[in-house]
C-alpha cells in the first residue's frame, strides 16, 4: 500500500502562501490606519520635550477641559447606568406594548448624527427655542452651560449599558428571579442577589464603552457649549480650539491624554472579553 | 383541610392553558399531575405556587386563602423543571438562599443557617459539594441541589414540575425512590408535575390526569387502570413507554 502524498487539508484552511500574505495585508492596514495615527498624536506630543509637553497639559484651560471632561462623565454615565439597567429590564423581562417602540427609542441616539442631537437641544432649550422663554423665566440656562453638555451627553451614550444588557437578561429569563420569589425574596433582595450578580461583566463593560464615548464626544457637545475657555471645553473641544490657534504641540499634548484613556479602555475592555466572554452579550464580542 | 383548589381558570391571551380545575390535595398527600404536553400542568403548579395569576378562582391552603397572597409569602417549596439554580452562587449559597432573603427580625444567625445547610446536604447524598458552582455538578445532584433549597424555607407544600424531566431513564429510577422515601419521612403536601404516566402511577397517592387544560379524572393509581373515566385516560394510561 502507498501512502497518498497528498497532505491533508483542512477545507476551511488555505495554503500557506495566501495564508501569509492575507495576514500580512491585514496588519499593513491596521499599522496603516490604526497605529500610525496613535503615534503620530504621542509623538508630536513630545516633539518639544517632556517640559513642553508638562507645561500644556498642566495649563489652566487645559486643566479646566480635564476637569470638565470628567465632570460631564461622572454625571452622565451613572444616570445612563441607572437607566440603561431599568430600561433593559423592563424590555428583557416583561410583555407590555409599545415594547418594540420603546426598543427602537433606545437605539435613536445611534442612528441619529450627534451633531444632530446637538443642534435639536438648542432648538428646544436655546435663547429662541421652543422651551427657551419659559426656562429662562425660571432662570435656568441649558445651551452654553455645563447643564447643556450633561444633557448632550446622556443623550449620546444613552444606548450603550442598555444595548449592552438588553441580549444578555433576554437570554437569561425569569427562571431564577422566580426561584429567588418563591424562596421568600422581595423584589429588591431580588435584584441584588440574583439579577445584578447575574449580568455584573455585561454591566461592566457597557459602562466602560458608555464612559469612552462620554469622554471621547465631540459633535454634541461642540453645538451645545458655545466653546467658552475653561467654563465649557471639554477635552476634545479644547484639542480643536489649541489647534485651530496653529498651538499643535499643546493641542496633540491634549490629545494624547484623551488617547492614553482610550487605550486605557481597550484594555479593561479586552480583559473583560477574554476573562468574561461568555457573560457579555454576543453583539458586542469580537 | 390541606390544599384546595377551586374553579380556577388561567388564560394566556385567547389560550386558556387552565379551564375551571377544582382539586383537593390532603395534607401530606402526594399527588401527581399527568397529562400531555400543553395540557396546562405546569401553569396550574404556578398557579398555586403563587408565579401565575388565575383570571377566576380561588385557592386556600388549611382554610387560609391564598389566591392572592403573593409567591413569596406562600412558602411553597418550588422545585423548576431547569432547576433555575443561582449560577453565581456555590451550592451551599443556593440552599441558604431562602433563609439569608429573611426579614430583618426572622433572620437566623450565620452559625444556624450553616448547620441547616449542612444538614440538607447530607440528607441530600450532597455532602461535600457545598462549595461547588452549580455548573460542576451532575444533573442529578443539580436536581437534589434544587430540592434542598426548596426543603431549607420549610415549605409548606412541595411543588415539582418534571422533577426528573432531564434525566436519563436509570438516574430517574434512582431518584424516583428517593424521593417517595424523602416524603414518606417529611410527610409534605406534593404535587408533581409529570408526562410520564409510568412514573405518576409508581410514586403517588393518588393521579390527577389532565387534558387540554381540564381534569378528567383523579384517583389513586389503580382506580385509574381499572375504572378510566373516559376513553382519553383509558389510551393515555395504556400506551407505555411515553405518553405524549
Ligand atoms: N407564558 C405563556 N404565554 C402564553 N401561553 C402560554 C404561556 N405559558 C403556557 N402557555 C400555553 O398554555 C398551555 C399550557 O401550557 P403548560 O406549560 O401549562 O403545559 P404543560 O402541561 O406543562 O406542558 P409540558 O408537558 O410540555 O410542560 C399551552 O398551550 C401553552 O402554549
Ligand atoms: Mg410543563
Amino acid at each position: 500500500m502507498t501512502k497518498p502524498t497528498r497532505k491533508f487539508r483542512y477545507p476551511t484552511k488555505d495554503s500557506a502562501p495566501v495564508r501569509i500574505a492575507l495576514t500580512l495585508a491585514g496588519v499593513a492596514y491596521i499599522a496603516l490606519f490604526l497605529l500610525t495615527p496613535l503615534i503620530a498624536v504621542f509623538a508630536e506630543a513630545l516633539r518639544n520635550g517632556a517640559a513642553a509637553f508638562l507645561a500644556a497639559v498642566t495649563e489652566k484651560d487645559a486643566l479646566a477641559a480635564m476637569w470638565l471632561t470628567l465632570t460631564v462623565a461622572a454625571i452622565a454615565v451613572p444616570l445612563n447606568t441607572i437607566f440603561g439597567l431599568a430600561a433593559a429590564w423592563s424590555v428583557a423581562k416583561f410583555d407590555f406594548w409599545g415594547k418594540s417602540v420603546l426598543i427602537t427609542l433606545i437605539d435613536l441616539p445611534f442612528s441619529v448624527s450627534p451633531v444632530i442631537s446637538g443642534l435639536v437641544y438648542v432648538l428646544l432649550f436655546g435663547a429662541q427655542g421652543y422651551l427657551g422663554p419659559l426656562l429662562d423665566e425660571l432662570g435656568i440656562k441649558v445651551i452654553f452651560t455645563v447643564t447643556g453638555l450633561v444633557l448632550a451627553t446622556v443623550f449620546v451614550t444613552f444606548p450603550f449599558v442598555a444595548r449592552e444588557l438588553i441580549p444578555l437578561m433576554q437570554e437569561q429569563g425569569v427562571a431564577e428571579e422566580e426561584a429567588a420569589l418563591s424562596l421568600g425574596a422581595s423584589g429588591w433582595q431580588m435584584f441584588w442577589r440574583v439579577t445584578l450578580p447575574n449580568v455584573r461583566w455585561g454591566l461592566l463593560y457597557g459602562i466602560l464603552l458608555c464612559n469612552a464615548r462620554a469622554m471621547g464626544e465631540f459633535g454634541a457637545v461642540s453645538v451645545v457649549s458655545g466653546h467658552i475657555r475653561g467654563l465649557t471645553n471639554t477635552m476634545p473641544l479644547h484639542v480643536e480650539i489649541l489647534y485651530n490657534e496653529y498651538n499643535f504641540a499643546a493641542a496633540f499634548a491634549v490629545a494624547s491624554i484623551l488617547a492614553l484613556l482610550a487605550l486605557v479602555t481597550l484594555v479593561l475592555k479586552s480583559a473583560l472579553e477574554w476573562r468574561y466572554g461568555d457573560e457579555i452579550a454576543a453583539a458586542h464580542r469580537h | 383541610m390541606a390544599l384546595k383548589i377551586e374553579r380556577i381558570t388561567k388564560r394566556f391571551g385567547t389560550v386558556s392553558a387552565v379551564r375551571e380545575v377544582s382539586l383537593t390535595v390532603e395534607k401530606g398527600e402526594f399527588m401527581a399531575l399527568l397529562g400531555p404536553s400543553g395540557s396546562g400542568k405546569t401553569t396550574l403548579l404556578r398557579v398555586v405556587g403563587g408565579l401565575e395569576l388565575p383570571e377566576e378562582g380561588t385557592l386556600s391552603f388549611d382554610g387560609h386563602d391564598l389566591t392572592h397572597v403573593p409567591a413569596r409569602e406562600r412558602r411553597a417549596g418550588f422545585v423548576f423543571q431547569h432547576y433555575a439554580l443561582f449560577k453565581h452562587m456555590t451550592v451551599a449559597q443556593n440552599i441558604a438562599f431562602g433563609l439569608d432573603v429573611r426579614p430583618m427580625g426572622k433572620r437566623l444567625a450565620r452559625r444556624e443557617v450553616n448547620q441547616r445547610v449542612e444538614a440538607l446536604l447530607n440528607r441530600m447524598q450532597l455532602e461535600g459539594l457545598g462549595k461547588r458552582y452549580p455548573s460542576q455538578l451532575s444533573g442529578g445532584q443539580r436536581q437534589r441541589v434544587a430540592l434542598a433549597r426548596a426543603l431549607a424555607i420549610e415549605p409548606l407544600m412541595l411543588l415539582l414540575d418534571e422533577p426528573f424531566g432531564a434525566l436519563d431513564a436509570k438516574v430517574r429510577k434512582d431518584l424516583r425512590q428517593w424521593l417517595r422515601a424523602l416524603h414518606d419521612e417529611t410527610k409534605l403536601t406534593t404535587i408533581m408535575v409529570t408526562h410520564d404516566q409510568e412514573e405518576a402511577l409508581a410514586l403517588a397517592d393518588r393521579v390527577a390526569v389532565m387534558n387540554e387544560g381540564r381534569i378528567e379524572q383523579v384517583g389513586r393509581p389503580r382506580e385509574l387502570i381499572e375504572k378510566p373515566a373516559s376513553a382519553f385516560v383509558r389510551e393515555f394510561l395504556g400506551t407505555d413507554g411515553e405518553g405524549i
